[in-house]
């Protein structure tokens, strides 16, 4: 049901992982329908990405598209990182199954999150980017049996 | 991959070979009708009545109450339609379980629109109805109780017995979906007070496209698939002769082998739960820890997504599957393990295990030491366990 593509970013994932004192951070999704992204940016004084790491629970579509859409905005700068959009990284992705469409939403959301709060850190505003919507901060749980 | 390890016989099952020797006559050779007049057809004809023996014999039937259908959930649809057909003058409440097969609840639901009005009861943190629940549901209006015998996700077999009695106690018709249980732990429609009862072929190494409902007799549920006077006037449709023939051969198997096999697959399988749940941290397993299906074993893993899980098992040939909702091709995680109590992270992931009588204990080794990399590997992928392990840290 996956492409070769979808299957090579979810057994092989780029940048898994975490970036200490990271530039900005952003998690989106809900444990409850099963998705949550959390995307880490290092950002340099010019605005240029310059590492981005991933860390997704969800199925094998949230872990590929979590892991293009890193590769996707890895050295650009937060200006062109906006244009990294669902479709971008779909198509870089030889397409998504259509169930399967709401894991890119959720990947470009995940930058966005992230740019935004690293433009809340730095107090500047980046053109074009709004407030995401869907941090699910709260709903992160740990419950232990 | 050179070999697959297959662990998905609740979602269907290898025709033995028994089986399909005993199919094989019935497409080139003997390919006749059997409504025929015509001796040929006689051949036919004395196989269906053989297969009809062998199929009620597993659970003490009489072999004139056995229906062949088109598999299990036409039995249901069947067994619930007619059902509310023919009884409508007296009612049209049915009580059922919050964990059934979608081919009783999506019937349910289609009934309810046709005016019924159903009962979902809830189930305990194992997967059982309370037999309280169930008598104070009943009203004079109820006309019948479907419960399923075992559940096919969960494993957790309920007590048929005792609801058989309080639905007879009461008047009420009692069908069952046995479509996990049958030829798998012992029934009896005398002793369990089962009115009707659906199994289907392709769970007891039987072919697929085949089922069966018990009706006992005195049950006046009319035809549902309407044509000629097969199956006594009540199924329609030229017998499929040969499928009938294989479904009737895997019952006897089932029946001869079952006290064997059970033992066998228990035993594997606890081996397995046993290993998982104290090798792999964060990990429960849903279902009754002892009145559950032999050769089903079900867990969650705590911080990380079933289909994930799957696709990484099945890179190793591993065949196996999940209650998360992107196996379930909508945005919620099996209805059963909400219904036992799961959050939905939680639900998502689950991982089913269905034993084989020709799963080893070499094969359940090997799943064993691979899934504990394989959840390991998601768990450092995941947020939720990152979150987990932070919060742990901070004490």
């Amino acid at each position: 049901m996956y492409s070769e593509k979808v299957m090579d970013h979810f057994t092989n994932p780029r940048n898994v992982g975490e970036i200490e004192n990271a530039s900005g951070i952003g998690t989106v999704g809900n444990a409850k329908c099963g998705d949550i992204m959390r995307i880490y940016l290092d950002i340099d004084e010019q605005g240029i990405i310059k590492d981005v790491k991933f860390k997704t629970f969800g199925c094998g579509a949230a872990v590929a598209t979590s892991s293009m859409a890193t590769e996707l905005v890895k050295g650009k700068t937060v200006q062109e990182a906006l244009t990294v959009t669902n479709k971008a990284v779909m198509e870089a992705l030889d397409g998504l199954p259509p169930v399967k469409v709401h894991c890119s939403l959720l990947a470009e959301e995940a930058i966005h999150a992230a740019l935004w709060d690293y433009a809340e850190k730095h107090h500047i505003v980046i053109e074009g980017l709004e407030k995401p919507v869907n941090d699910i901060a709260e709903v992160v749980k740990n419950e232990e049996y | 991959m050179d070999k697959i390890i297959y662990l998905d016989n609740a979602a269907t099952t290898q025709v033995s070979e028994a089986v399909l020797n005993e199919m094989l006559p019935f497409f080139r050779q003997t390919y006749s009708n059997p409504s025929a007049i015509y001796g040929f057809a006689e051949k036919s004809r004395k196989a269906i009545d053989k297969a009809r023996t062998q199929a009620a014999e597993l659970i003490g039937a009489k072999s004139e109450d056995i229906y062949f259908t088109g598999g299990g959930s036409e039995s249901d649809n069947w067994a619930l339609k007619a059902t509310v057909e023919a009884y409508s003058a007296k009612g049209k409440h049915i009580i059922t379980s919050k964990i059934e097969h979608h081919a009783i609840l999506h019937t349910c639901s289609y009934l309810e629109k046709q005016g019924c009005e159903i009962t979902y009861l809830d189930v305990d943190e194992n997967g059982k109805i309370s037999l309280d629940e169930l008598k104070n549901a009943i009203r004079p209006d109820t006309i019948l109780i479907t419960i399923m015998t075992a559940n096919n996700e969960i494993g957790t077999i309920e007590p048929i017995a005792e609801i058989g009695r309080i639905a007879h106690e009461n008047g009420i018709l009692f069908h069952t979906d046995a479509v996990q249980a049958y030829g798998h732990i012992p029934i009896n429609v005398d002793e369990m007070h089962i009115d009707m009862l659906s199994a289907s072929g392709h769970k007891l190494n039987g072919p697929k496209g085949v089922g069966i409902l018990y009706i006992r007799k005195g049950v006046k549920i009319r035809s549902f698939i309407h044509g000629g006077s097969q199956e006594r006037n009540r199924r329609a449709g030229t017998s499929n002769v040969p499928a009938i023939v294989g479904f009737g051969k895997a019952a006897q198997i089932a029946g001869e082998t079952m006290a064997e096999r059970i033992k066998q697959e228990r035993e594997i399988r606890d081996h397995l739960i046993e290993r998982v749940l104290s090798e792999i941290p964060y990990t429960r397993l849903n279902g009754h820890p002892t009145d559950r299906l032999p050769n089903n074993a079900n867990f969650c893993f705590q911080f990380i997504e079933g289909e994930s899980l799957l696709i990484l098992l099945d890179q190793l040939g591993v065949c196996a599957s999940s209650g998360s909702a992107c196996t379930s091709g909508s945005l919620d995680p099996s209805h059963v393990l909400l219904a036992i109590g799961l959050p939905h992270e939680i639900a998502h992931g689950s991982l089913r295990l269905t034993l084989s009588e020709e799963t080893t204990l070499a094969e359940i080794d090997f799943v064993v030491d691979e899934l504990k990399k394989i959840i390991k590997r998601l768990r450092n992928m995941s947020p939720l366990y990152e979150d987990f392990t932070k919060n742990q840290e901070r004490g």
